[in-house]
């Protein structure tokens, strides 16, 4: 039982890294209606600008801050500049357009910070948390940060005028036209909190997996899987899928024989599948009706 | 029923090519051949190689086309297809001595029965969910041949090696030139295959089902039945490309293998044309020389080049080749007219 209780602890640990990125996930689905498959390079790239600026002697938090910023201009900016005119274009070329992003930011990356593994400082300290050795003060602090995040977020599409408008231009364009919402620029401030959330998620995740360009790839992926099991159109769904995620792997690890550490990824993967065949709305998401 | 048939098929054949239709006219179609057929005996063996590898991909690329612009399913996740028929060929090939032509159909045939079990969940699935499930399956392709249990057949990480085929019947030909032939012959026999295919009763349900899928079924076409039928015949000719590609490297091992490919066929096929048949091979040629220009224009910022390139692709031609050879097919008959 208590092999039990420890390994849920630590599932829950490394859930909420799939919680965040499943959090910037859901972001940007809401505002497009795509899944950007460049997400985790562009919060990759945000991480690296955080550590720059500590090299450079700005205090963790002052970085912490500037980095949110920034990624928010920046998602702004990409949304604007480069996807703004692909918004008529079929699913296809966003699909490609989001490759292309992919392979920019990526080799951008490289080229800028170089491929070797950097260490990430961590607010929280890595200390035991509570005397437990399974999850260190920095994995509860990033449940905290990922509790705090949704609250956040829940508190600004339910309570103010401009994440109603969000919210209405994600559901109905037209109508929300009508009313005179601006909705192409709801798109483009979703990106930027898409972004801004990723920065979050990566300067969170990244003293657990260390910094380098291809740090996302593993991560998002789990990111995707939990925002599927939760839904894609429910941020707490996402939240709840991240953390179900991460149990579920270190109980499959644990109690199915022949399981290690190569077929943890196959696993995630068929929980994929299995939820899109069995629900495909997730467990907390609407499911979509078409107009005949 | 045959007046429609009538329409369909001789479309193309009648002047320009419609927006529609997915082959090329007999004449181009022809200076293409030739041009295939005869370069490789003016260049190295390394750019007959490359050629080889042309092909295969073209062929792979062909496959998702065919899912993609005929029946309009997604997939990212045509490495693992792709995977499973090199694997097959190999482990014949090493394990059995099987002779290399007769794994071909061995693959195709494994690779459409994956491709048709895969496309029964996702008949649930459309647009983003079917990309993400088969995006899934992709990432875990490698990581599933790699299991223990298999190794004995695949080899592990280390995977297999195989051996290059000689020309058959004592003809003058060096290893590179036989396979640049035997894979063209292979190719041609799919293409007419394919462009048969789609402009079959099968072809036409299809292409209903892509259009409106509820109209279809109304129609009477089984839409759960056709829609897997295109997963698996993309899955096989993504098999035999595998194989060929198997055999055209001399190895295949699990890394080989990883969502990398998956996306550049995908960007492959954007490349070409979604639904144009032909756009393949120009599709082919993108992912395979694109990487390398843009190696040759910065080292490291291959990558970005690479991204720029395809953005540019993205806005410049949205249709991929297909609108560059309807643009070049209308200034041609503006000349003509004058």
């Amino acid at each position: 039982m208590e092999l039990f209780a420890n390994q849920v602890l630590a599932g829950i640990a490394t859930g909420a890294i799939y919680a965040c990125m499943a959090l910037a996930v859901v972001m940007i689905y809401q505002a497009i209606d795509h899944l950007n498959f460049a997400q985790g390079e562009m919060a990759m790239f945000s991480t690296f600008m955080s550590w720059q600026m500590m090299q450079w002697g700005v205090p963790y938090w002052g970085a912490f801050i500037l980095t949110v910023i920034l990624s928010f201009a920046g998602g702004i900016l990409i949304e604007r500049l480069l996807f703004k005119p692909l918004a008529k274009a079929p699913v296809l070329t966003n699909v490609a357009g989001f490759i292309a992003l992919f392979a920019i930011v990526n080799s951008v990356a490289g080229l800028i910070w170089d491929f070797t593994i950097k260490q990430y400082p961590t607010p929280f300290g890595s200390s035991p948390f509570l005397g437990s050795q399974l999850i260190s003060t920095h994995q509860a602090g990033m449940v905290g940060v990922t509790l705090l995040l949704l609250a956040g977020l829940y508190f600004f599409f339910q309570f103010t005028r401009i994440g109603l408008a969000m919210r209405a231009a994600a559901s109905l364009p037209e109508s929300a036209r009508l009313v005179g919402i601006n909705t192409s620029w709801m798109i483009a401030l979703g990106w930027g909190m898409a972004s801004a959330i990723g920065a979050i998620a990566g300067m969170l995740i990244a003293p657990v997996v260390f910094l380098e360009p291809n740090m996302m790839g593993g991560v998002l992926i789990y990111g995707f899987a939990s925002a599927v099991l939760g839904g894609l159109s429910s941020p707490l769904g996402a939240v709840i899928g991240g953390f179900l995620v991460g149990v579920f792997e270190n109980l499959a690890g644990t109690y199915i024989p022949g399981v290690g550490n190569e077929l943890k990824l196959p696993i995630a993967l068929a929980l994929i599948i299995t939820v899109l065949v069995v629900k495909p709305a997730g467990l907390f998401g609407r499911p979509i009706v078409k107009r005949v | 029923m045959s007046a429609a048939e009538e329409v369909v098929t001789e479309a193309p054949a009648v002047e320009a090519v419609p927006k529609r239709a997915m082959t090329l006219g007999y004449g181009t179609s022809l200076v293409v051949l030739a041009a295939l057929i005869l370069t490789p005996l003016f260049v190295k063996n390394f750019v007959i190689f490359q050629m080889t590898m042309l092909l295969i991909y073209a062929l792979a690329v062909l496959a998702l086309n065919i899912l993609t612009g005929g029946s309009g399913q997604f997939s990212l996740g045509q490495s693992a297809f792709y995977a499973i028929g090199a694997y097959v060929t190999a482990i014949l090939m090493e394990h059995f001595n099987v002779n290399y032509a007769l794994t071909l159909p061995v693959a195709g045939v494994v690779c459409f029965g994956a491709g048709f079990l895969f496309g029964q969940p996702a008949l649930r699935l459309s647009g983003i969910y079917l990309a993400l499930a088969t995006f899934a399956l992709a990432l875990a392709m490698p990581q599933l041949l790699k299991l223990g249990f298999l190794e004995h057949w695949t080899g592990g990480v280390q995977g297999l090696v195989v051996t290059k085929p000689d020309a058959p019947f004592g003809l003058p030909l060096s290893q590179d030139m036989w396979l640049y032939y035997f894979t063209l012959a292979v190719s041609i026999g799919i293409y007419v295959a394919s462009v048969n295919l789609l402009r079959s009763r099968s072809g036409r349900a299809l292409m209903s089902i892509r259009d409106n899928e509820i109209a279809a079924s109304a129609m009477g076409v089984n839409v759960a039945l056709y829609k897997t039928l295109a997963f698996g015949v993309s899955a096989g000719i993504t098999g035999i490309a595998g194989g060929l590609g198997a055999i055209a490297v001399q190895f295949v091992a699990p890394d080989g293998y990883t969502i990398t490919l998956a996306i550049s066929l995908f960007v492959g096929m954007v490349v070409g044309g979604v639904g144009w048949l032909p756009g393949s091979i120009v599709g082919s040629a993108f992912i395979i020389f694109v990487p390398n220009i843009a190696e040759g224009i910065s080292k490291g910022l291959s990558g970005a080049v690479f991204g720029v390139l395809l953005f540019l692709v993205i806005y410049l031609v949205p249709h991929g080749a297909r609108q560059v050879a309807l643009i070049a097919q209308q200034l041609a008959a503006k000349l003509k007219k004058n």
